[in-house]
């Protein structure tokens, strides 16, 4: 499965960063390849409107299977996410990207 | 992970006295705190707090069409397909509209000889000063007839953010934006704690019940201060009961006194200018700070 | 005849003074108010009339035609707001983003972005007596301001004829909706507070309307309080304070209950009557 995080940093002992629209960077992780990958999202800064509808179609591009969050996507960002299939699990806001994972494999994250 | 606080401060409806309550707040929380003037439409923290405007950057947003006079060959193209009547023709000239202009780009496209360009505006001013408390205060200066789009307040808070988790600070304190648009959107994105000013008017009530139902999406904690709380007690009873049945925090209930008016007049905050009313807004910040666990590192 | 009630600060009186002079007005003539704060209307808890007629209000968002797309994504391309995104195989339309420029639906070369309407807010108009009073407001999640302004005031100049004075309460502050209520006002009125916060709000709200190149007047609401900034600047700029309505706390308590001022507080009615001649003499409404 891929795994990807929304996070303030580029590995897996980055602080996971609690928003998503304007994330700054993700954390791509591939269960089966042992890979971890990262997207600078900084650029979304200077959009004024429609940064979580934005930031969700860069992430289509990974075609992740489980998005990681904090307090999870907005509005417009959680339609444009669910067209895509993935599935979304918050409540990681405080945690580093790895901690995050540790505890969705606990099952203790909840579901979007 | 030292995630820092946010107090943020709003009222929905204007004149409650959420500036002059924000400004006291920053006064008791002295260098402990980050300022945040997101008030960008009408910032007036500044004016109690003498910042030196130490840092200031030009801030720019959104698109504005703009047409080459030399290279434009009058056919029109671009007036047909404006949906926002920008772009009139003036002593035979089509020009586009500054105020109009919504930055679609639409016009930019059809023209047949590439006349049209498309510009970021700059649209304002954000500055990081040294206030007289000794703290550092973010603030921001939109232009006038710019979109408030809630970007520009972003940037207000996120800066503020940032300068406080360098610097180690006890909390961000967010003077909010009025109203339950954008900009109030982006004050709130983040949050910890929520003060709701608000008055015991039918205007106070209904504004406070709109914007409670934004800070009730987005899950955050909040507490109310209601301001002129004699004024009518009738609508005092009607808040108190609103209060108790949305689990909202009754931080405080400040008396109707013109010393509050008078403190801003005389560029102090009321804590600084009255002592009674001093007292109840100190208890209130006292009690925030209670529940946020705010603990201050300086002695 | 258009006046717009303005300020740069929240909470001056812009509305209690537009449902005020609104009311005295029409006392004698047809008169109409419109609510022109569409994301937070409050003149309607001061007027007592009954509802003639509603109506939806619209604005236009494409919609996604699946059949003869091809997925080019052009239409993303030509969106500058980030309102229309191609996601895998699928065209997503955002429309609370949606500006209406209509350059996606016609530059799509397969025809697939029809233009369709969207409910986006709703307009009331109520009616006591010769008070006609417009309120708009924007449904829950639509932020843009500015196009139902535009519709609104349209509604006005359709339904209410030349001789009918023409009241706009306008939002606080000086960005893009601010603009639009006052765009087509042959008059503006500012409404300030004799404090260092409305002083500085103010010149903000003067330089918005001179930008406008708009004939305006300043009223001073809770004169008393504060100090005489107000008064001091608008003698320097040569800007004609029209009325000052003074701070009283009697004021205070018949506004938070809702209640219309003039007919019982003297110096509210001096002030309308004051605004009243003033607009009359200077501006020269029609018989």
């Amino acid at each position: 499965m891929k795994i990807v995080f929304t996070a303030k940093g580029t590995d897996m002992d980055a602080a996971m960063d609690p928003r998503f629209g304007r994330t700054e960077f993700f954390v791509i992780y591939d269960e089966d390849t042992r890979n971890v990958e990262s997207f600078d999202n900084r650029a979304i800064e200077g959009e004024a409107h429609g940064a979580g509808p934005k930031t969700a179609q860069k992430l289509a591009e990974y075609e992740a299977d489980v998005l990681i969050t904090g307090n999870g996507p907005g509005g417009n960002a959680a339609t444009a996410l669910k067209a895509t299939g993935i599935e979304v699990y918050v409540g990681a806001g405080d945690m580093t990207v790895k901690e995050a994972y540790e505890a969705y494999k606990a099952g203790s994250l909840k579901k979007a | 992970m030292g995630k820092v606080k946010e107090i943020v401060v709003i009222s929905g409806k204007g004149g409650t006295g959420k500036t002059s309550i924000t400004a006291s707040f920053a006064y008791l929380g002295g260098k402990e705190l980050i300022v945040a003037d997101c008030d960008v439409d009408a910032a007036d923290m500044h004016l109690l707090m003498a910042p030196d405007f130490g840092k200031s950057e030009d801030f720019y947003s959104g698109e504005l069409a703009f047409i080459d006079q030399d290279t434009c060959i009058k056919c029109g193209k671009c007036q047909d397909v404006c949906r926002f009547d920008a772009i009139p023709v003036i002593d035979t000239q089509y020009v586009v509209d500054p105020l109009g202009c919504e930055g679609c780009g639409y016009c930019a496209r059809v023209c047949p000889v590439d006349a049209i360009t498309n510009s970021e505006p700059n649209v304002g001013k954000s500055f990081i000063s040294g206030i007289r408390t000794g703290a550092t205060m973010v603030h921001a200066r939109l232009s006038i007839g710019a979109d408030n789009s809630g970007k520009l307040v972003a940037k207000v808070k996120n800066e503020a953010k940032t300068l406080a988790e360098k610097e180690n600070k006890m909390a961000v304190l967010v003077d909010g934006s009025p109203g339950v648009g954008c900009p109030v959107v982006s004050s709130l994105s983040g949050a910890s704690f929520v003060v709701l000013v608000t008055e015991p008017t039918v205007s106070g009530l209904h504004d406070l019940k709109r914007v409670y139902e934004l800070v009730k999406k987005f899950g955050i904690k909040a507490g109310c201060i209601i301001n002129k709380v004699d004024l009518n007690t009738d609508l005092s009873g009607d808040i108190r009961t609103f209060l108790k049945e949305e689990n909202i925090i009754l931080l405080s209930e400040i008396p109707y006194n013109v010393k509050f008016t008078e403190a801003m007049t005389d560029g102090k905050t009321i804590v600084e200018y009255d002592k009674e009313l001093g007292n109840i807004i100190s208890k209130s910040w006292e009690k925030i700070k209670e529940i946020e666990k705010l603990q201050g590192k300086l002695k | 005849m258009k006046i717009a009630i303005a300020s740069g600060k929240g909470g001056t009186g812009k509305t209690t003074l537009s449902t005020n002079l609104a009311s005295f007005i029409a006392e004698s003539r047809e008169c109409v108010l419109s609510d022109l704060d569409v994301e937070e209307p409050n003149s309607g808890l001061f007027i007592k009339a009954e509802l003639i007629h509603k109506e939806d209000k619209f604005k236009m968002i494409p919609e996604w035609e699946k059949s003869k797309c091809e997925l080019c994504g052009n239409c993303q391309t030509v969106c500058n707001f980030n309102a229309v995104l191609k996601m895998g195989k699928m065209i997503m339309v955002f429309p609370e983003l949606c500006h209406g420029c209509y350059a996606c639906s016609e530059l799509c070369p397969t025809g697939s972005l029809p233009m369709k309407q969207k409910k986006m807010g709703e307009l009331k108009s109520y009616k006591t007596g010769n008070l006609n009073f417009i309120e708009s407001k924007l449904i829950i999640g639509e932020e843009q301001a500015v196009p139902l302004i535009k519709q609104t005031i349209n509604y006005v100049d359709d339904n209410f004829g030349e001789d009918v004075i023409k009241i706009f309460d306008s939002p606080p502050g000086t960005s893009c909706p601010v603009i639009e209520a006052t765009r087509d006002a042959d008059f503006v009125i500012l409404v300030t507070e004799p404090t260092p916060f409305g002083l500085h709000d103010l010149k903000l709200a003067v330089e918005t309307v001179k930008q406008m190149n708009k004939s305006f007047g300043v009223v001073v609401n809770r004169y008393g309080i504060g100090n005489d900034g107000v008064e001091m600047y608008c003698k320097e700029e040569n800007i004609d304070i029209i009325a000052s309505i003074p701070n009283d706390r009697l004021i205070a308590e018949t506004y938070s209950r809702g209640e219309l001022l003039y007919p019982a507080i003297p110096s509210v009615k001096e002030a309308v009557i004051s605004i009243s001649e003033y607009i009359e003499n200077n501006k020269g409404w029609a018989k």
